[in-house]
């Protein structure tokens, strides 16, 4: 088991201020009416910085960093 | 009903006699609730009978672990098209209020708050009666208080009811766990009436006398409102396997049957061929992509437009939104105009499509589930009801209205 992160918006906190969607635009889109869309996949490693800078920039808090447990994959499978 | 019925008499079986006497005459005196009981649940297979579906036994075992709980009753039944807790309130009050004590003892909870609609004035009057009744009599060790909560559709969301009833606003939370932190911060148990009325039976005669009824692997009965276009809207209770045919037969269709809305506003709309098909249960269920939910049935006759219903039904849950969440806030009303707009002549080309990608946008990114119901409801009934959305195209304006959405007065509701 290893240690990820995951991304994940507080709908009721959150404004549509957009910055999340500027800052980390690998991993978060933009709906129609300005909210983000934020991938469910784990941080991978080399976006870390950018989505630490997208949680620590949202003027609501409602970026928020998950931590879950996840199965590393296995190598070797077939 | 009729000889030939497929309606069963067991949580109903006290009709028109809801007091203390009638109810120890029919069942006899209840159980206690203990360990024993969490465990037959979970033999009973018993699900949660508020929408959900979520099994009672794994509920009641995450609170059972927890000190200082509390059990709730959520008998707000917000939803427009139900109509079956108000009646088992009026008709049996003291099965779920021996439901609520018997759970309050097997998962250790203090206390038993039982929350009603403001606007179901019948059905708190006769809760206060019953609670009186079995103060008198001495009926039950866990204290237990009503509340009558503010009507409204999401005030029936778990955590929003909790929330009132710690004197916030009866708004939807984000990521709550009631069986954790519910109300005053205690673990907290929250069911529907109708499953606490079960618990009240299955603790007296068993798990095995519960699967009786229904099939191997959803055993039990459930209680149904059946309205539309229906000569008798009605309450009933069914053993789940039960052919859906069978089961709104009895209330006076309109024939032939267009299509029929299941689970509730939030449920699933199936057309004719899948309501031919369908059985009451999971797996009955499940090739259309529906769930018995709440138990509501709203049935769309020929003289009716199914398509109307279905934009009738978005903008309403459009205007229940709490507001709170922009995909739902802003979501759902356009989503709602949009099929409306489905329903006039002039829809603009691949407009489907254009819904089907806001509905995508919406589903799964509200606090609580009432986006991605409405999603449900309006995918299903588009899909359901495609003839009609392209002969609106083609041929413009049915002009049928929608059937009768909004239910008699409970009083008037036939069981």
């Amino acid at each position: 088991m290893t240690r990820t992160r995951r991304l994940l918006v507080d709908p009721i906190r959150c404004d549509a201020h957009g910055l999340c969607a500027e800052l980390l635009p690998e991993m978060v889109q933009l709906d129609d009416w300005g909210y983000p869309i934020v991938s469910d996949q784990a941080v991978p490693a080399h976006l870390l910085g950018h989505a630490r800078r997208a949680v620590a920039a949202c003027p609501t808090l409602a970026l928020l960093f998950a931590e879950a447990e996840v199965a590393q994959p296995a190598r070797s499978r077939r | 009903m009729s000889p030939t019925s497929h309606y069963l008499p067991r949580l109903l079986a006290t009709v028109g006699r809801p007091d203390l006497a009638a109810h120890l005459q029919q069942w006899g005196p209840r159980p206690a609730g203990g360990p024993g009981l969490i465990h037959e649940l979970g033999r009973a297979r018993l699900g949660g009978r508020g929408g959900a579906g979520f099994p009672a036994t794994r509920k009641w075992s995450s609170v059972a672990e927890r000190r200082g709980s509390v059990v709730v009753v959520n008998a707000t039944e917000g939803e427009p098209a139900s109509n079956k807790d108000k009646t088992l309130l009026l008709h049996a009050p003291h099965l779920i209020l021996d439901g609520a004590a018997m759970a309050a003892e097997a998962v250790g909870a203090s206390e038993v708050i039982v929350c009603i609609d403001e606007h179901a004035s019948t059905a708190w009057r006769a809760t206060g009666h019953a609670l009186a009744e079995r103060a008198r009599h001495r009926q039950d060790r866990v204290p237990v208080r009503m509340e009558v909560a503010p009507a409204g559709y999401v005030t029936g969301e778990e955590s929003a009811l909790i929330g009132w009833i710690n004197g916030a606003a009866p708004l939807p939370t984000f990521a709550s766990r009631p069986w954790e932190q519910g109300v005053d911060g205690r673990p907290t148990l929250v069911h529907n009436p109708e499953t606490l009325a079960h618990v009240a039976l299955i603790g007296r005669f068993g798990a095995d006398w519960f699967a009786s009824v229904g099939g191997a692997a959803h055993p039990g009965s459930a209680l149904v409102t059946i309205s539309g276009d229906v000569r008798h809207p009605s309450v009933h209770e069914v053993a789940l396997g039960t052919r859906l045919t069978d089961l709104i037969g009895p209330a006076g269709p309109s024939e032939p049957v267009q299509g029929v809305l299941i689970g509730g506003y939030a449920g699933t709309w199936l057309d004719a061929a899948a309501v031919a098909a369908a059985t009451v249960d999971p797996e009955g269920l499940a090739p259309a992509g529906a769930s018995l939910g709440c138990g509501v049935i709203v049935v769309v006759g020929p003289q009716s437009c199914g398509l109307r219903a279905v934009a009738a039904i978005a903008s309403w849950l459009a205007g229940q939104s709490a507001g709170q969440c922009g995909p739902c806030a802003r979501g759902l009303p356009t989503v709602a105009d949009a099929v409306g707009r489905l329903v006039g002549p002039n829809a603009p080309p691949r407009w489907n499509a254009q819904i089907d990608r806001w509905l995508w946008m919406i589903e799964g990114r509200g606090a609580c589930h009432h986006p991605d119901g409405a999603v449900r409801m309006i995918r299903s009934g588009i899909q359901a009801f495609q003839g009609e959305v392209d002969h609106h195209r083609h041929a413009g304006d049915c002009h049928r209205p929608a059937p009768p959405l909004a239910l008699p007065r409970s009083s008037e509701v036939m069981v």
